[in-house]
């Protein structure tokens, strides 16, 4: 008797499953997923993206899942797409450089999957595309803030590898810095790495050793605020708010917000418009923005950051508009003209006010 | 470069040494007992997430110590449960063991990345000594952990050296049969060597995530647990020996960027090549060095030990 109670119960189980799987979801719904190389923990690069995706399902209602720390250069980033576009969904955002290649190849063997790349430099013009932001707007407006807490006039800037992007943010925050006390240098320490506490923390302290008593960075990890906290000093966070980690040296920080790009993106793929191209987001759009500022700042550097970031969104004004001098003290930017994208883009040197090797 | 900048220097070059010294002595206490234990790395992560979530939990960091400790013993005695009971070949083991040892960590911290630390060991005040310019900032403010280091490194030597306990497990890395027809067990030996040295590295893992950079990051420990078993070579498998070595290597590791800011326009992706370039060479020198004198290694390093195959 119980046998045969198992195996009408293994019976109903069995039709209720199938039934699940093929009535209940809408096929055509647009479900979006995302895959992380970092995990999603409580501040930094990952965390930023996690909440881009959570306020994009809010807006748009659409269903979203994620996978976390997944690394790059495996089979594990293609075996999680598959399984997910096995299991309906069809908009795939990867958020780091290194899955580009996959995503591309990816995108050309599943024509009917939006496929979005973060940071990377590759599309296709149909179903693969390239999401970035404009970081350098708010990063000038954080060298701005900078400028006026230090008074050693000596900026410490923790920096990752010599790549464009991490010097064209060097670059706009040391022209915030100088906009605002032209004595101020800033001097970079390049850590080659991306996530490395001890590393990143102990360049802090090299800088702050040497004088420095306000620290800037550009990795995900948040050693370098706190020995800035430790040491009395000032810290510029990058990423997401981490002022809980550093509070009293937390200044302000240049942020990501993808909600709105995420929400776009998978409008664009529920509407069928989305064309697979290049998309900068900035401040007017709010890509990207700057943190809250601590309340110790003088209001008239608050005021002149507002109105800055006014004339940078109305595009009154541009970080780097000239005229802006090289290191070498050669014209990088002519009076009256404006680096274009190409040139950012490809940026290789310093400008003026920069202590250190651009690599 | 300025006075603050080299006291700095050799600030950082203590602090690191201390921490690759902590795993290094493990390892020698390990490799003694005539266990080559390769999962350093491993258990250093081990430590490290367990003493950042114990102090999350319960505020108290030395509570959160003595929980590193026991975690880093436990992966040591998976080890020692492999390797000394069941004979299985060491350096496949230690490898594994790092590779777990990495995973799990990864696993149990998932949620506390990013997370501010719930408690951190502060530096250790020493009074009028602290003030001295120069040694004191470089010697008497530092992390509890570097005395911590200093402290076990003379225990180390004396337990070896001077007891017959000590006797007994080097007799168990030079020639376990006879240290078996002496009347010691081996593998009691084997197994409390192995993991005294995981807990060293559990401790050595919590100096990361509760005084150097109290935070937990998947990846913190960053192969310095490689560091520390090269080191035990350098060091020639004695404790004052590795201790010069790992202020040496410390001093690498503290050079690394800090270079750049004395204005030394050196690559600094060469420069963190630089302590892993310096065991190359030591190994190196050894092996030359080694053929015409004894090596210093322990005879029965990376041996099991089967009774019925004496």
């Amino acid at each position: 008797m119980r046998r045969r109670i198992a195996g009408l119960l293994a019976v109903v189980l069995s039709l209720t499953l199938v039934a699940s799987a093929c009535g209940s979801d809408d096929e055509d719904a647009t479900k979006a997923a995302f895959i992380y190389v970092g995990p999603v923990g409580d501040a930094g690069w990952t965390y930023a993206h996690d909440q881009g995706r959570a306020a994009a399902a809010a807006e748009t209602g659409v269903e979203t899942a994620y996978v976390e720390a997944v690394p790059e250069g495996t089979a594990d980033f293609g075996n999680h797409v598959r399984d997910f576009i096995d299991q309906g969904y069809n908009v795939i955002f990867g958020t780091s450089f290194g899955y580009m290649d996959d995503m591309e190849a990816l995108a050309a063997e599943f024509p009917d999957v939006v496929f979005d790349h973060v940071s990377g430099y590759k599309a296709n013009g149909t179903n693969f595309g390239n999401s970035f932001g404009r970081m350098y707007e708010p990063r000038y407006l954080s060298g701005m803030v900078a400028g006026s807490a230090t008074s050693s006039n000596l900026i410490g800037y923790v920096a990752a590898f010599p790549i464009p992007e991490v010097i064209r943010g060097i670059n706009a925050f040391t022209l915030g810095v100088r906009e605002i006390n032209p004595a101020a240098q800033v001097e970079v320490v390049w850590t080659s790495t991306w996530f490395d506490p001890v590393v990143e923390g102990d360049s802090a302290q090299a800088m702050l050793d040497k004088g420095a008593d306000v620290i800037a960075m550009h990795q995900d990890s948040t050693a370098a605020g706190e020995k800035a906290e430790a040491a009395g000093a000032r810290w510029v966070a990058y990423n997401s708010d981490m002022s809980a980690h550093a509070p009293a040296a937390h200044l302000t920080a240049p942020v990501w917000d993808w909600g709105p790009r995420y929400a776009e993106v998978i409008g664009q793929a529920t509407a069928g418009t989305y064309e697979g191209g290049y998309y900068w987001g900035s401040m007017a759009d709010g890509t990207v923005d700057l943190a809250p500022i601590a309340s110790d700042v003088d209001a008239s550097v608050v005021a002149a950051v507002a109105e800055r970031k006014q004339q940078i969104i109305d595009g009154s004004f541009h970080p780097f508009q000239g005229p802006i001098n090289a290191q070498d003290g050669s014209v990088l930017v002519a009076a009256g003209e404006t680096m274009s994208d190409g040139d950012m883009l490809g940026i290789g040197v310093f400008v003026e006010g920069v202590v250190g090797s651009a690599g | 470069m300025n006075e603050a900048s080299l006291i700095g220097l050799f600030e950082a070059t203590v602090s690191f040494g201390a921490l690759l010294y902590l795993a290094a002595l493990g390892e020698m206490i390990a490799e003694k007992a005539g266990i080559l234990n390769l999962g350093v790395e491993g258990m250093m992560a081990m430590g490290a997430v367990t003493g950042f979530v114990v102090a999350l939990q319960t505020g108290n960091p030395w509570v959160a110590l003595v929980a590193a400790v026991a975690a880093g013993a436990m992966v040591g005695l998976l080890h020692g449960f492999f390797t000394v009971v069941l004979g299985a070949e060491q350096v496949v083991s230690g490898l594994s063991l790092t590779i777990l040892g990495l995973g799990l960590a990864a696993f149990v911290g998932r949620g506390s990345v990013g997370e501010p630390a719930g408690a951190e060991m502060v530096s250790v005040d020493w009074g009028p000594l602290s003030d001295i310019p120069w040694a004191g900032p470089i010697l008497f403010a530092q992390s509890p952990f570097v005395y911590l280091a200093v402290i076990m490194g003379f225990v180390t030597w004396f337990v070896l050296w001077r007891t017959r306990l000590g006797l007994a497990v080097r007799a168990a890395g030079e020639s376990a049969s006879t240290a078996d027809a002496a009347g010691h067990s081996v593998v009691g030996i084997r197994l409390a060597a192995v993991a005294t040295g995981g807990g060293l590295a559990g401790a050595s893992g919590a100096y990361l995530t509760l005084s150097l950079t109290p935070q937990w990051a998947d990846g913190i420990v960053a192969g310095r647990g490689w560091i520390a078993v090269a080191l035990v070579i350098f060091g020639a498998w004695r404790p004052g020996r590795v201790a010069v070595g790992a202020l040496l290597f410390g001093l690498t590791l503290a050079l690394k960027t800090r270079l750049q800011t004395f204005g030394v326009d050196f690559s600094p992706i060469l420069l963190s090549m630089l302590p892993y370039l310096l065991t190359i060479s030591v190994l190196v020198a050894i092996s030359i060095r080694s053929r015409n004198r004894p090596s210093p290694a322990p005879a029965a390093l990376g041996i099991a030990y089967r009774r019925e195959e004496r």
